[in-house]
């Protein structure tokens, strides 16, 4: 209105109409918004924070005590009981012996370690060594991805064809070459050295598809606007064409995250991954596969804790695309409900 | 087209060398050979050293030693000379020739497992997307993304507890109590409800329907020890053949079209005569023979359709070759079922079948039903394994695949001219869903063949991944590479096979020669 009649002068904005305008949401407060709506990406984020809480304060990290009596490579005071587990989760109404932890929740191991800080101890190495993968793969997936997306050319070649490369090694095999190297090479750092080491040998399919996102954002006007106005080539990538191709970096890395706690339990499964004496959720589950029949706690936990980590860091995944991308949900209920009464 | 596979052809056999160079390199970098000898207090240590720096070539620095190997690997590549090196192993072993019955296993694994995944999980994922939104799709969502996310490592010792270790116990008294009969007919009732769906009123139907009959069948096989002398029978034969006939016809041509009737109940008829009359003749049959009694049932299902069809062809040669091939695969099954008695009886299995290490029973007597019946149980579990995994991402493509062409314009216009809803979805949805899924079967049949590893060793299956485990722990670099070689191939040559797909069934993908 008032920018339309100039000459008059502007009318008298009162603080009750300022209320009744609607500001405009950024994109990011949309994308938020829509990710905070799908109750079932919230959940799985309220549980994957939760296991993460569970695992650093009960056995503490960095050399913080947690609140947990044994720590992973304690032995204890002997095997009690057998080493049965002590956890129990029927309340005495129910004719159960009430919930309590008790003094071994997840039992013991046949010399008397308590699985339950065993347990943690490989939720936390399984934590570190997704979270380093997944930053490595995305920095150096998308820098690769977006140099050889907007320069092209040769660049372009030589990049792509180097991820081609690794991409024909099943993932798998170059994990356990990898692993083995990293066992060999940089036994000091341990899981450290590992998640390293396999995070630089990730990141290639990520970088083929920010490569696609910066082939077709590059010819965007914006883009010209920023050349034209003086811009350096690494303020156009990072800083113009990068935001708007973030939400395919983000959710790939989350997937990636998904697949590298499971790469890692795999690898430590196969005796490539995390050495003993430190714990791993897979190496664990290797060592007690034999004791099932006679001991199936110390198989159970373990396994159930991997599948609850990657299943909801694959539904925050899948919460993330349909955040940044809602146009992949052609089929909204309610319209079709429409249609179908129109009809 | 012919530029486009000359250029494709060079730039993998250009990737293939690379990956092999990195390969090799990574694998010299990933230990020393010789490790084993330096703590040995052996009197001949030194002789041992030489010996294989000689045999390994050692006393090459890696790089180098890479255009070496590749030396001998070149020759594989002429045919027939039976001139293929591809280095020894540590003891002295030649690669090639492990790697033939490595292979064999691992294929024989692998392609159970991804046949399996693809035709159940693109089953489901399309009826999950035409029924968007029910409970049906919300469950199958959350089993996939469950699969999805489970280690295989897991899934195969859990697998092995309570599916084989049970089940064998179980064989011992083949009795089914009442509530796990209750239980199984009230999931298999919820499964097909699930599948069906429909009004409320239908829906109880199918529930009760299914449900009580799957109560009926446990209950009929639990009272005539049948999980011990399984058969199909004339009768279940007849059922299950005409079934099979039936949904086929549905499918395929709609149960209006009496011609592609008459085509598929003349092979029920067909297989009902088989099935008496071919028992001596498979009593003594080989591989052979079934190879071509199975060629001989496709003819016949074609050259029924050809002689039935009339004005359509086509359509009825393909109902009659798809009912011949399955009901006669029911009278397959049926002669495997024959020698399940017997194969229990054998000293060497002790009536507990379901084996749960390794790819067959050492020095079993007996024919091909036996062996069959041997093979099966080893791979039973190891192929369960990996098409549980496999299965979820196939769900998830296809239901994407077929919601994304449910959505297109065409099908609109399908159903506005006002064709059958089977039509629609069968010829105009299905098919063109299928050509996404198409380049991701070709290309994912290699990956599997590489990621087999974790679930053969879970399972001790003596195949690739068991040569690629033990050559990296040693460290013994040649076996690594015969691996890495064959599924490097068969990567390249599956992605190559994927882009010619595609190209092949959507015309919009231009080949840029």
């Amino acid at each position: 209105m008032s920018i339309i009649n100039e000459g008059e002068p502007r009318p008298v904005v009162d603080a009750a109409e300022v209320r009744n305008i609607t500001v405009g949401k950024s994109q990011g407060r949309l994308i938020f918004d829509r990710f905070v709506r799908n109750w079932v990406a919230m959940a799985s984020l309220g549980v994957f924070l939760a296991v993460i809480v569970l695992s650093i304060t009960s056995i503490g990290a960095f050399g913080i005590p947690g609140w947990w009596k044994w720590a992973y490579n304690d032995l204890g005071t002997g095997l009690l009981n057998g080493g049965a587990p002590t956890l129990s989760l029927v309340p005495q109404w129910l004719g159960g012996d009430g919930i309590h932890l008790g003094e071994h929740p997840f039992g013991q191991t046949l010399i008397g370690i308590d699985y339950f800080a065993m347990t943690m101890r490989g939720i936390q190495n399984s934590l570190i060594v997704m979270f380093i993968i997944g930053i490595l793969c995305a920095v150096i997936g998308t820098v690769v991805g977006a140099v050889a997306g907007y320069y092209r050319g040769w660049v372009e070649s030589v990049l792509m064809r180097f991820t081609d490369l690794v991409i024909v090694i099943p993932v798998i095999v170059l994990g356990a070459v990898v692993g083995k190297i990293a066992s060999e090479h940089f036994k000091g750092l341990g899981v450290l050295g590992l998640s390293i080491v396999l995070g630089l040998f990730l990141w290639t399919g990520l970088a083929r598809l920010v490569r696609g996102e910066f082939l077709t954002l590059r010819e965007r006007e914006y883009v010209d606007a920023a050349r034209v106005s003086g811009a350096r080539d690494a303020r156009i990538m990072f800083r113009h064409i990068l935001p708007n191709a973030v939400g395919v970096v983000i959710v790939s890395t989350t997937l990636i995250m998904a697949a590298a706690i499971l790469l890692e339990t795999g690898l430590s499964y196969l005796g490539f991954g995390i050495r003993s004496p430190d714990v791993s959720l897979g190496l664990i589950i290797s060592q007690n596969q034999t004791a099932f029949s006679t001991r199936p706690y110390l198989f159970i936990w373990p396994g159930v804790f991997i599948v609850v980590i990657a299943l909801t860091v694959n539904f925050i995944g899948d919460g993330l695309r349909d955040a940044f991308d809602p146009r992949q949900r052609k089929f909204v209920p309610r319209r079709m409900k429409e249609r179908e009464t129109a009809s | 087209m012919v530029t486009f596979i000359a250029r494709r052809l060079v730039v993998s056999v250009l990737l293939l060398l690379g990956a092999a160079f990195i390969m090799y390199q990574l694998t010299a970098l990933a230990g020393d050979p010789l490790e084993e000898f330096y703590q040995s207090r052996l009197p001949n240590k030194n002789q041992l050293i030489a010996a294989r720096t000689e045999a390994l070539q050692l006393n090459v620095p890696a790089p180098l030693r890479f255009f070496l190997w590749l030396g001998g690997a070149a020759k594989c590549i002429i045919p027939f000379a039976n001139q293929c090196d591809l280095g020894l192993t540590a003891q002295g072993q030649k690669v090639t020739d492990l790697l033939p019955q490595a292979l064999g296993s691992t294929i024989q694994l692998v392609t159970a497992a991804t046949v399996l995944a693809i035709v159940i999980g693109i089953t489901i994922g399309i009826v999950s997307a035409l029924r968007q939104y029910t409970t049906f799709d919300f469950v199958m969502t959350f089993v996939s993304f469950l699969l999805y996310s489970l280690p295989s490592f897991w899934v195969g010792i859990l697998l092995k507890e309570f599916v084989a270790i049970r089940f064998n116990d179980f064989l011992g008294d083949p009795q089914l109590g009442p509530v796990w009969i209750a239980v199984i007919s009230i999931v298999v009732g919820l499964i097909w409800l699930g599948l069906i769906g429909g009004e409320l009123r239908r829906r109880v139907t199918v529930f009760l329907v299914s449900a009580l009959a799957t109560a009926a069948v446990l209950i009929y096989f639990s009272l005539t020890d049948w999980f011990l002398h399984p058969n199909l029978g004339p009768v279940l034969m007849l059922i299950l053949s005409a079934g099979v006939a039936l949904v086929m016809t549905a499918l395929m041509a709609g149960l209006k079209n009496r011609r592609a009737m008459l085509t598929a109940g003349i092979q029920v008829v067909l297989a009902m005569i088989c099935y008496f009359a071919l028992q001596p003749l498979l009593n003594i049959s080989s591989i052979y023979t079934i190879l071509i009694l199975a060629l001989v049932t496709i003819a016949v299902g074609l050259l029924t359709g050809f002689l039935v069809g009339g004005p359509d062809r086509g359509l009825n040669m393909r109902v009659g070759a798809f009912t011949a091939a399955l009901s006669a695969g029911l009278i397959l099954v049926d002669r495997f079922m024959q020698a399940w008695p017997s194969y229990l009886g054998e000293s060497a299995i002790n009536g507990r079948p379901i084996a749960t290490v390794g790819s067959q029973t050492p020095n079993l007597p007996g024919d091909i039903w036996i062996h069959g019946v041997d093979s099966f149980t080893h791979l039973l579990l190891p192929t369960l394994t990996l098409m549980l995994i496999g299965f979820a991402g196939y769900t998830r493509f296809s239901r994407a695949g077929m919601l994304d062409v449910l959505n297109q314009d065409y099908i609109r216009t399908a159903r506005a001219k006002g064709m059958p809803e089977r039509v629609v979805i069968v010829r105009h949805a299905f098919r063109n869903s299928l050509i996404p899924i198409a380049t991701i079967v070709a290309s994912d049949f290699g990956a599997l063949l590489g990621g087999a590893i974790i679930t053969e060793q879970v399972f001790a299956f003596s195949g690739m991944g068991a040569l690629f485990q033990r050559g990296i722990s040693l460290p013994d670099p040649n076996p690594v590479m015969g691996y890495f070689v064959v599924i490097a191939v068969m990567v390249i040559v599956f992605n190559f096979i994927a882009d010619m797909t595609y190209s092949a069934l959507d015309p919009r993908v231009r080949t840029r020669g």
